[in-house]
């Protein structure tokens, strides 16, 4: 068992806009290319030309999804795309339930690190892990995630504007944000108030720092008024979905007579 | 606690190298950055974004920071080979390049010297086309192309002929005023990077994203409505939008008044010689009907007042302004959207909201720029007023038989609104806008032993245009600019296989390609081109005789060439990314840049240019050698400094003459030294007042003159009245010298509508009824075409491509997940794995394109999931159209531009049992490696 700090000066994560997030995977070769050329142990790939598969610290899943309406509706389905990485939690199972204290959450900013050379690789973090977002390295033997690139972030070799996780740095759509989750001043902070951001399965209690954007609401043109099934049956002049469509036509000469009024007032 | 005690402050890199990725068609700008090896040499060891490139500010995609991957990928070429066992085997010797070099020179130069058509000479992904079109001119043959055939040309052609500009790198989104973004069309590549930053810009303002696009992947993923369209149908979706905006007089009539041909004098005269051809006085200027003074009048003079709306005899002939005609068209009832719901696969009221949304945007929260400019009449305007709706497109309109008609049908519902270079709308990159008529014409006339006569790739502007040679055969072998497709701007190089071993038009003697997988993903009906590249003749000779190709990699195409001309990865070769080609323009400024050797290769390879700059030297091309004969440029380095197309234009625009020189200038021989130190682009900014309205905005076309874009300014109207296409129904009517042969009359007569028109571009690939389902595919924004199948990284993001079904058919047949099933079309059949996805056009069925591999290609293993399940769906397109029982058979191609209609696609599913194996069908047998096998393990770090 390894012990937690009681608190943490700054909680350092990221805020992710599932709005936003395209699901290009920028993030995940940007964090593969950064974490295999620096902090611990290469990230290895086995079989790379073949069945292929190897350590990742952040990837994307994609999701299918058909929300229900409360009047039953029809909807349409949607994509949504998911990066997950750590998520650098407040009680991070995975750091008390290391047996070696390889695991630990960093006192000063909240990031929750292994120290590879006290791993052991025995993977109860993994397990203990309910978003699994800590993977066995298999060349090193060793468990990775996510650093939140503690060796990009504090980097004096770097240009100030350069001191952010390279996912953040590369996603083109800027839908990762990094910053101090405990200062309610902070960028992420207000992002997070604005847009109302959440915990990832807060009933597991594990309090996690990284924060997800839902999406706003999707398919409102034309599938909107008192139910969307109304969408089958409006039509014509009437239609309440497209007040700005008044016709023109059945003005004095039809459309050319409007045409020629219109003109003239130009 | 017990913290080890870290190093916070790592070092990163020795040094940091800037170029341009090549990992897409994006261009963006990339830091490498390097690490000293004890030898002496260096390593990349990461690949970021450039903060300061105009393209992507920072920001890199999946496939630009797994760049390393490709820079080191085991299936890289090492060395020239020729074929040493039979086309298709892979089997190779490695030869020294001067071997190459005389077996390349053994075939061109007899070619040359007797008939250089025999030479088709076509280049894929090529970012080099104003050199390697500039190589095969001076070679003398007519057959150049690049892909745009194959790729997108409906979406340049139906751009420029309408506007003088197009999507992509042509042009882009207001992102930073726009409040409602509608993105038509299947696709999540181009313009990569600056769409996904551009959603962020739309995203974080808050402005309403629609996505029309059968499948809801991707940018479709994020948008707030979603219009899932049925495949091929989203030109009658516009033309709906356009019918409930005019008939609600939601148009901007000002800016069609002053800036497009809506007021031009159309004859409406069915008898006359010119009817549906702009009434012009004796310089060729087009007449408005000038309200005020009653007369006919030149469109461009100061005080002109036109008017949009009348009907007027001018010298006894009746004539009509485009905008009656169009306003009639469109409010014709076939328009409406209860009359186009059914086929569009859109309930009407929902075609009415998004209309009305349009017009909401356009009229009710219009902007305005406190800018004050001067038009090209001379008239001051003291603001720039905006309509906040941008449109934008991707490959998925284009790739239908009626894509064309449908880009135009898209570029005229932008131009109705006025959202076309307004503020908030969609805006024009250096070099563009551009119109139709100032480029060039299409070139082909053979003389041998010499250059060819002028440019290979045009715009037609009518019958007299076309590359027909004196007894009205084509004159090139892929017939582009033949009646068959007239405005085939950017050639058509998925038929040149076909057709060069048809004979038809005629044999020829060498197929030279570059960076073009035509064996495989490139390549409609991959399985029967496989064949006719490895087909033989009664004597036992290949029917296509001889085939040279480039590649930096282990490719298919590779295992059917004759001879390999090993190219190098992105990062060790010199490149520039031309104002004479396709820039890295924005909207507010020109820009190009370089690519450099950030490394030294460590295999005996060469750029392709610089390959190609040997050969043109050894075959003493024009332009190529000095008076003496001896070679002109050292390399293609030398040619990107030294040559000048015009006197001071060159390649690069930074850094000329004297090394202050923008634009125009004598060649500087530092000039590469500049853009290394500026980071590998060279930009100017375009000034404030000449940012919008450039077509028509006189600052604008001072200001591109000036930096040697054009010579003199010129200034156009928007052609929603496309007279090209008129000019080919006039024939097809009868009229004119140049007549077409009879079987085509009639669809020249019915398609080239010069209003644009929608049809149904499916009918006749669906066997009569037996083929229902629409199938498609896309490639995914992580990976580059089937380049990406070897790069260790992004293989474990889409190493596979199941087939996704829509629920509906997916409970119609059954099916469960790691379910297969057999998928024919009337030409072919193909065994694959499926998934569901929801969010996709009931009848529509897609998947990644360009997953499968072939095995033995890319140093893959055998047990790939790219060679075992993976999959193309080419086997199931066929380069013509099935039997017609007209005895002939018809291209499977827009019979406009002839861009490949890849979505066109009708299929049939069947559930069936997993096959031997779990391996898809069909098997496209084996090619030997060149280069063996990668390796089995990776732990990529670079000390």
């Amino acid at each position: 068992m390894t012990a937690l700090p009681t608190t943490t000066k700054k909680k350092l994560g990221l805020v992710i806009d599932l709005d936003t997030c395209v699901g290009c995977h920028a993030c995940v070769t940007a964090c593969k290319g950064w974490n295999t050329q620096n902090y611990g142990a290469p990230l290895s790939d086995q079989d790379p030309y073949g069945k292929a598969s190897g350590t990742f610290l952040n990837r994307i899943h994609s999701f299918q999804v058909t929300p229900e309406r409360d009047d039953g509706a029809p909807v349409l389905a949607q994509t949504v795309h998911f990066p997950k990485s750590c998520l650098h939690c407040e009680d991070a199972p995975c750091v008390t339930v290391c047996p070696t204290g390889a695991s630990y959450k960093r006192a000063e900013d909240g990031i929750v690190l292994v120290n590879e050379d006290a791993c052991m690789g025995c993977g109860l973090c993994a397990w203990a892990c309910p978003y699994g977002a800590r993977e066995a390295d298999a060349a090193a033997g060793i468990m990775k995630k996510c650093t939140l690139c503690v060796d990009r972030i504090y980097n004096e070799n770097l240009p100030e504007i350069d001191r952010q996780p390279a996912c953040v740095r590369t996603c083109p759509a800027g839908a990762r944000h990094f910053g101090d989750l405990a200062d309610p001043t902070s960028d992420v902070s207000i992002l997070v108030a604005e847009r109302g951001g959440v915990d990832l399965m807060p009933e597991q209690g594990t309090k996690p720092v990284n924060q997800y954007l839902p999406p706003r609401p999707r398919d409102t043109i034309g599938m909107t008024g008192p139910a969307t099934g109304a969408a089958d049956t409006l039509s014509g002049e009437e239609d309440i979905l497209a007040p700005f469509l008044a016709s023109v036509t059945e003005e004095p000469q039809g459309f050319l007579g409007w045409l020629d009024r219109a003109l003239e007032k130009l | 606690m017990n913290q080890p005690v870290l190093n916070l402050s790592p070092k990163v890199s020795d040094e940091i190298r800037k170029t341009t990725c090549y990992m897409c068609a994006c261009r963006c700008g990339i830091d490498v950055h390097m690490i000293n090896q004890p030898d002496g040499s260096q390593k990349v060891s990461y690949i970021e974004g450039n903060r300061d490139h105009p393209v992507n500010r920072g920001v890199l995609c999946a496939k630009g920071s797994a760049g390393i991957m490709q820079h080191n990928s085991p299936a890289r070429l090492r060395a020239p080979m020729k074929r040493a066992g039979e086309r298709g085997s892979g089997e190779f010797e490695e030869i020294s390049w001067e071997e190459a070099y005389s077996i390349a020179e053994s075939w061109l130069r007899p070619i040359r010297e007797t008939d250089p058509s025999k030479l088709a000479f076509f280049t894929g992904r090529d970012q080099s086309q104003s050199f390697t079109s500039w190589w095969a001119q001076a070679f003398g043959t007519p057959n150049y192309a690049a892909h745009g055939g194959f790729c997108s040309v409906n979406m340049a052609a139906g751009g420029i002929y309408t506007m003088g500009g197009a999507f992509w790198e042509f042009g882009q989104p207001d992102w930073d005023r726009a409040k409602l973004f509608l993105l038509f069309g299947v696709a999540e590549d181009h313009d990569s990077n600056p769409i996904k930053m551009g959603l962020g810009k739309l995203k974080k303002r808050g402005a309403k994203v629609v996505g029309i696009n059968p499948v809801r992947s991707g940018y479709n993923a994020v948008a707030d409505d979603w219009f899932g369209i049925t495949p091929g149908t989203d030109g009658l979706l516009i033309l709906s939008l356009v019918h409930c905006l005019l008939k609600a007089g939601k148009i901007d009539l000002e800016y069609l008044r002053d800036f497009t041909d809506a007021p031009v004098l159309i004859d409406a005269d069915p008898a006359s010689p010119t009817h549906g051809l702009a009434l012009l006085d004796d310089d060729g200027h087009k007449l408005v009907w000038d309200r005020t003074e009653k007369r006919a009048r030149c469109y461009d003079a100061a005080d002109v007042n036109p008017d949009l709306a009348g009907v007027w005899d001018v010298d006894g002939v009746r004539h009509r302004t485009v905008f009656v005609h169009l306003a009639e068209k469109y409010l014709d009832a076939a328009y409406t959207p209860e009359a186009v719901a059914g086929r569009v696969g859109i309930p009407a009221p929902r075609i009415r909201a998004l209309a009305s949304e349009i017009a909401r945007v356009a009229f009710d929260e219009a902007i305005e720029l406190d800018r004050e400019w001067t038009d090209f009449r001379g008239r001051i305007h003291k603001t720039m007023k905006g309509r906040p709706v941008a449109m934008h497109a991707m490959r998925g309109i284009s790739a239908h038989a009626n894509g064309f008609q449908t880009c135009r049908a898209l570029h005229m519902l932008q131009i109705l609104i006025g959202s076309v270079e307004t503020p908030g709308g969609f805006r024009f990159k250096p070099p563009y806008p551009k119109a139709a008529t100032a480029h060039p014409k299409p070139h082909s006339k053979v003389t041998p032993g010499a250059p060819l006569d002028g440019p290979h790739l045009g715009f037609v502007q009518g019958p007299a245009d076309l590359a027909l040679k004196d007894d009205g055969t084509p004159a090139r072998i892929d017939k582009a600019f033949t009646w068959d497709n007239p405005m085939s701007a950017h050639g058509m190089m998925h038929m040149v296989i076909s057709n060069a071993h048809a004979g038809d038009p005629y044999r020829i003697d060498t197929l030279f390609m570059y960076m073009a997988n035509m064996a495989w993903n490139s390549s409609m009906n991959t399985s029967g081109t496989m064949e006719m590249l490895s087909d033989k003749d009664a004597n036992g000779d290949y029917v296509i005789p001889h085939i040279i190709y480039s590649d930096a990699y282990s490719s298919e195409m590779v295992a059917y060439a004759d001879l390999i001309l090993p190219d190098t990865t992105y990062l060790e070769r010199h490149d520039c990314i031309s104002l004479l080609d396709r820039p890295i323009c924005e909207a507010e400024a020109a820009a190009d840049a370089i690519r450099w050797p950030v490394v030294e290769p460590d295999r005996d390879v060469k750029g392709f240019q610089s390959a190609l700059v040997d050969l043109g030297a050894r075959l003493g091309l024009p332009g190529f050698v000095k008076d003496d004969g001896s070679r002109k440029f050292a390399d293609y380095a030398d040619y990107i400094v030294s040559h000048e197309r015009r006197p001071g234009v060159g390649p690069l625009m930074g850094w000329r003459g004297n090394g202050e020189e923008t634009g125009r200038g004598a060649p500087n021989p530092a000039q590469l030294d500049r853009y290394i130190e500026n980071g590998g682009f060279a930009i100017a900014h375009i000034p404030e007042e000449a940012q919008f309205y450039k077509p028509w905005n006189k600052a604008y076309q001072d200001w591109a003159v000036e930096i040697g874009l054009f010579d003199k300014a010129a200034p156009y109207l928007f052609t929603l009245w496309c007279e090209p296409l008129r000019r080919f129904q006039l024939a097809a009517e009868g009229h004119g010298d140049r007549q077409p042969p009879e079987p085509l009359r009639a669809r020249i007569k019915a398609t080239m509508d010069p209003l644009p028109i929608w049809w149904d571009a499916s009918l006749g690939q669906d066997g009569d009824g037996e083929f229902t389902v629409n199938a498609l595919t896309q490639r995914p924004m992580a990976m580059y075409h089937s380049w990406g199948g070897q790069n260790a990284w992004l293989r474990q993001i889409h190493g596979r491509n199941p087939m996704y079904i829509p629920t509906k058919l997916w409970e119609l047949h059954g099916f469960e997940e790691d379910g297969w099933a057999r998928i024919t079309s009337p030409h072919g059949a193909i065994t694959v794995p499926v998934a569901h996805m929801p969010a996709l056009n009931a009848n529509t069925i897609w998947t990644w394109n360009a997953i499968g591999k072939r095995k033995g290609a890319w140093a893959l293993h055998d047990n790939a999931p790219e060679v075992k399940e993976g999959f193309l769906l080419n086997h199931l397109i066929h380069e013509l159209l099935p039997p017609k029982r007209d005895g002939m058979r018809w291209s499977n191609s827009d019979p406009i531009t002839g861009q490949a209609a890849w979505f066109d696609l009708k299929v049939k599913i069947e559930k069936v049992s997993a096959p031997d194996g779990a391996r898809s069908k069909p098997d496209s047998g084996t090619q030997k490696s060149p280069v063996g096998k990668g390796p089995d393990a990776l732990a990529w770090e670079v000390g």
